[in-house]
């Protein structure tokens, strides 16, 4: 957490692609806090107090903690219904939901599950008093993770329904996310490749890996070959390109998610300048390959040499990033 | 890339930045006080954002520098004690690289860094590699150099040296010399490149920009010197071969000749002994713009000082065939480096010169083949004109002489002489006079005609005029200085042998020959004075000579000085001619070698005959022709009458009559010699004087007939003590009544002139007759005689 913040202060402003979308969802809201609903749900984890939270930015630029799973995880808990003072709650039943779903940034408010469970808590009747339903999906299949992008939004939710034909459902959300674990990638080659302009520039450059974990260290070199111009100092960039929709209606979104001085002024030929960025402190995810043929998730290592007539070099290298098990947790 | 503004903008960016630093480390210090890790790696990462400026010049820069340093000591207090920020220095190290701009990382970098060794949870020797690796990414000249220095100081009392708390297990002495030289290769490489911004127009201000900048880099290399532990073994495999290959290899002409001039300080001297070979191989192999001459200058001086420290040492100097090596280096420098003027070859020639007579003091060969080096040299060059150069050539030749004090040491030099040529007139003169000043300096005396010979092929810039030479713009009063101490050197020359001091009488006589008629005057006389001195030397021993065979004999010496007489005197310079004659004359008088005397007398004869003209040297010469005379006692009554006659007669002829007077009454003294066998002719002796008399009285008349008064009364008085003089000594042709009937005359003389004269007469002849009453008055055998005599 200190690492974050101490980096979005001291470092960059990197721009974050939180955008104003999912209006429908707060008016609805808003509504129904307007007209009072009948009863009060609650919904909690069977072991949520031990359960790691993660912290998620919501729509309206809060951050909230929600509970960590992982895919084949049994989810259960409690929900439990309480009607407010005096009054009783008469339904047509009640039921919990587990949606995985994607929304896109162009057809908002509209989620496309991929997942869809359905456990029924209640027949229907009414309810006078709290009432508690215990709920259980058990391992449950969760192949993508929670994902917050610039134009697409990958969201688990918990989705309780108290049916009633008058005065319509009660609904209560519970986000949670999920993050999937890999192991070590048995073949993990590192990049390396020389670049130039001729009578130019020519460098060579050297990165250990190409798959890289979201807490690895980027380690590497980069040998100048030939200088001729005046170079006044080298970034390492780490670029988000996320594409959304397929064919025709593919919308591509970059962004720049760490960008970190590797040399400050002029080398000379023949010089080899290190490369150590700790991936830690940038809020990173793994690669996500065609999720659903809704998006993809790439990440690029863009070296840029800037000359003092602010022009710019720059050589971008895609590399893939997944998320190891921590040991620790 | 820094625009070359004015100062005033240069102060203005100074403040903003200082005022930058200032700020954020007041609010550094307000979350050092709440320990607040993150806020403080903020500020700080803020504060030293001010370091990235490229507008500062070097100077201003440091200035900046300097406080940010304040502030990171500060930091630094903070960083070791876990317990206020409450991670493991190790997370500390990772937290601090997260900072996304490179020079306020890399200086968090070091500043933790050194907490991390300090804590000794990692090996200082990888924190050190890191350390110094990470900083590569700083390129920039100036803010790298800076970031170096700062890692250097940080560094400095935490490196594995022996005896220190970070040197064992795996941390070695070696790396704490790797991780200096690293810095100091990568330090040397950006100072090197300050200079290749910008155009010619700035290039002297940024020369001596930089010039301010290089301490930062020789700090390196003074850290080299004081690691402990850094034995001769190391230094040898290890440090100097690295430093001297970074000198090398970094081809700038400042860096190069800095760096030199840095090794050559800060190592000891036996390391720089024992590594000879390299130091000079790096000196060859320097740009050919760099002063290799005033490194090897010092490397030699440092060497010879050494040398001199200690008599232990100088084995060591042998054992590594020092000279050998020096002698080859500087060969090649000088081969190499065609753009050297020729006083940076003869400053080398000078260095090496010191140090050879510092440490083989006993090796001659070694001196003369310095100086054969510089004659080649100089040979190579049409003439040596440069005034600073030659200043050199005459240092390079008074070394020797002040070395061994002794010339003759200098005289076995075969080469010496041959350096001597090289230099103009003018310098020649003062080497020689140098030479000539050290002889009598150490009263040192050249007693072969050898080294008598050389020398004076050496000082030959005196003995005679050059090629070319103007005469006549020389200072007269230093041309005499000169001649005088060529006369003096000339009484230096001296061997017991006679023969031998024979061959030098000879050989400086050949040389002095050469003169011309403005030194001859000067130098024959001592040569003259040198040959009778022999001759003397070879009459007292004249028993021991025998046989024919022995070439000295006081003939032969006389002949030679005759010849040489006889040039003076056609200099023309006949009176010294004339009293050398004499002195001779005596001389030869004193080995009873009649005919020689003659001879000699002869000449003077000739000499005042034919050339003595004046007629005031005239009377000078008669008088020593008399005096001299007077003295000799060898010749025959023959010879003798001859030469008294003949010097009678020169007397009578002189032109003043008062001068005649005296000459002829000066004759007397011919007849009348006061010793046991001398002569005594009182008749004669008394003729002198009646003639003497004779001519007073002429005098006077015709002092009378032309000014009307009688001036030389004296002339009888002087007269009259001649008459008293022989009165004594017992002239039986002398009566009293002679005296009192001049004593009665004078009277007369002086009561007919009774004007000024008499007082002016008047003292001396009142005391001649005091005298003459006393004598009367006193008795005894002396007043019996005087009796007679009335007054």
């Amino acid at each position: 957490m200190q690492l974050i913040l101490f980096l979005l202060l001291v470092s960059y402003s990197l721009k974050t692609g939180y955008c104003d979308w999912d209006l429908n969802l707060l008016i609805m809201n808003y509504l129904l806090g307007a007209f009072k609903p009948a009863c009060n749900i609650s919904i909690t984890f069977t072991d949520g107090k031990n359960r790691k939270q993660v912290p998620i930015k919501k729509d309206n630029g809060q951050t909230v903690m929600n509970p960590l799973f992982q895919s084949q995880e049994t989810i259960s808990g409690k929900i439990s219904i309480e009607p407010y003072q005096g009054k009783k709650v008469e339904h047509n039943g009640v039921k919990v939901e587990l949606l995985g779903q994607i929304e896109m940034y162009f057809d908002r408010g509209n989620f496309y599950d991929f997942t869809s469970l359905v456990r029924e808590l209640d027949v229907p009747g009414e309810i006078y008093e709290r009432k508690t339903y215990p709920f259980e999906f058990s391992t449950v299949e969760m192949p993508h993770e929670t994902y917050n992008g610039v134009n697409v939004r990958l969201r688990y939710v918990l989705k309780v329904t108290v049916t009633r034909g008058y005065g319509g459902s009660i609904v209560e959300y519970q986000d949670f996310v999920v993050r999937n674990y890999v192991p070590l990638p048995p073949i993990n080659n590192s990049i390396k490749m020389e670049v130039g302009i001729e009578d130019c520039l020519h460098i060579e450059f050297e990165y250990n890996k190409s798959k890289y974990h979201l807490k690895d260290v980027i380690l590497g070199k980069i040998y100048f070959l030939l200088v001729r111009i005046k170079i006044k100092n080298m970034d390492l960039e780490i670029r988000r390109r996320e594409s959304t929709g397929a064919g025709a209606n593919t919308h591509v979104e970059t962004e720049t998610l760490a960008k970190f001085e590797l040399m400050d002024g002029a080398p000379v030929r023949g010089e080899s300048i290190p490369v150590r960025v700790f991936l830690t402190p940038y809020d990173l995810t793994p690669t996500y390959k065609n999720i659903n043929n809704k998006f993809s998730v790439k990440y690029y290592l863009n070296l840029v040499l800037v000359d003092e007539e602010d022009r710019r070099y720059f050589k971008q290298q895609e590399i893939t990033l997944y998320r190891l098990k921590e040991e620790t947790s | 890339m820094r625009t070359f503004a004015g100062v005033e903008d240069e102060d203005k960016w100074l403040a903003e930045g200082i005022a930058g630093i200032q700020h954020n480390a007041f609010f550094m210090h307000r979350a050092l006080d709440a320990n607040n890790l993150r806020e403080v790696l903020k500020y700080s990462v803020l504060m030293l954002s001010e370091l990235r400026t490229s507008k500062l010049s070097p100077q201003k820069y440091y200035d900046l520098y300097m406080r940010a340093f304040d502030q990171l000591r500060q930091l630094e207090i903070f960083f070791k004690d876990e317990s206020r920020h409450g991670l493991p220095v190790v997370d500390l190290y990772e937290l601090v690289q997260h900072a996304g701009n490179i020079l306020p990382r890399t200086y968090l970098l070091c500043t933790v860094g050194s907490v991390y060794i300090k804590s000794k949870q990692a090996p200082s020797k990888d924190v050190l590699k890191d350390l110094v690796e990470m900083c590569r990414g700083v390129q920039h000249p100036i803010r790298g150099l800076f970031l170096r220095s700062y890692l250097a100081q940080v560094s400095r009392d935490k490196l594995p040296e022996i005896g220190s708390d970070y040197e064992g297990d795996a941390n070695t002495v070696m790396d704490a010399v790797e991780f200096v030289l690293q810095n100091f290769t990568e330090m040397n490489k950006l100072w090197v490149r300050v200079q290749q911004q910008g155009p010619g127009t700035v290039r002297e201000k940024q020369e001596k920009e930089r010039n301010e900048l290089r301490d930062l880099v020789g700090k390196n290399l003074h850290v080299l010197g004081q690691i402990e532990g850094v034995d001769l073994e190391m230094y040898k495999e290890t440090v100097l071969p690295r430093v001297v290959e970074q000198v090398v290899n970094c081809k700038d002409e400042l860096a190069q000749y800095y760096l030199m001039e840095c090794i050559i300080q800060v190592f000891p001297d036996e390391y720089h002994l024992q590594t000879l070979d390299t130091l000079l191989t790096a000196c060859t192999q320097l740009m050919p713009t760099v002063d290799t001459k005033i490194v090897l200058t010092q490397l030699m001086d440092r060497l010879s000082n050494y040398a001199a420290s200690s008599p232990d040492v100088l084995h060591e100097f042998l054992q590594v065939e020092a000279f050998a090596k020096l002698s080859n280096a500087i060969g090649k420098v000088i081969e190499t480096q065609l753009e050297m003027p020729i006083v940076g070859a003869m400053t080398l020639f000078v260095s090496l010169l010191t140090f050879t007579l510092r440490v083989h003091p006993d090796r001659l060969d070694y001196v003369d083949q310095v100086l054969g080096a510089c004659v080649v040299k100089l040979s190579s060059v049409p003439k040596l004109e440069d005034a600073r150069a030659m200043k050199q050539v005459v240092a390079l030749l008074s070394a020797p002489l002040e070395k061994y004090n002794d010339i003759v040491t200098a005289l076995t030099l075969s080469n010496y002489p041959r350096v001597m040529d090289h230099l103009d007139d003018g310098t020649n003169k003062v080497m020689a006079m140098l030479i000539i000043q050290s002889i009598m300096k150490n009263d040192s005396c050249i007693s072969t005609a050898d080294k008598v010979e050389v020398l004076f092929e050496l000082i030959k810039g005196l003995i005679k005029d050059l090629d070319g030479t103007n005469t006549e713009e020389l200072d007269e009063e230093d041309f005499q200085e000169e001649q005088n101490s060529v006369a003096r050197l000339i009484h230096m020359l001296d061997n017991e042998e006679p023969e031998e001091m024979l061959k030098i009488i000879c050989v400086v006589r050949k040389h002095l020959m050469t003169g011309g008629p403005r030194r001859l005057p000067f130098t024959v006389p001592p040569l003259v004075f040198s040959a009778l001195r022999l001759v003397r030397q070879l009459e007292s021993q004249d028993g021991d000579i025998a046989g024919e065979d022995v070439p000295a004999t006081p003939r032969a010496v006389f002949q030679i000085l005759n010849q040489t007489i006889e040039v003076l005197s056609s200099v023309p310079c006949p009176e010294l001619a004339l009293r050398l004659y004499l002195q001779c004359a005596e001389a030869a008088s004193d080995c009873d070698l009649e005919p020689v005397a003659y001879e000699l007398f002869t000449q003077a004869f000739i000499l005042y005959e034919e050339e003595i003209a004046d007629s005031k040297e005239q009377v000078t010469a008669i008088h020593l022709i008399v005096g001299t005379l007077q003295r000799i006692n060898v010749f025959g009554v023959e010879n003798r009458d001859t030469l008294t006659h003949k010097a009678t007669g020169y007397s009578a002829r002189l032109l003043k009559k008062p001068d005649q007077c005296r000459a002829v009454y000066a004759c007397s003294h011919l007849f009348w010699v006061d010793d046991l066998d001398g002569i005594k002719d009182g008749e004669r002796a008394l003729l002198c004087l009646r003639r003497a008399l004779r001519i007073a009285n002429a005098a006077q008349q015709m002092a009378n007939a032309t000014r009307g008064n009688s001036g030389p009364v004296t002339l009888f008085v002087e007269i009259l003590n001649k008459y008293i003089y022989f009165f004594e000594k017992g002239n039986p042709h002398i009566t009293p009544s002679d005296i009192q009937s001049l004593v009665e005359l004078i009277n007369n003389e002086m009561q007919s002139d009774n004007g000024n004269t008499t007082i002016h007469s008047d003292p001396f002849f009142t005391s001649t007759l005091r005298y003459i009453r006393f004598q009367k008055q006193k008795g005894g055998l002396m007043g019996e005689k005087y009796d007679p005599i009335k007054l």
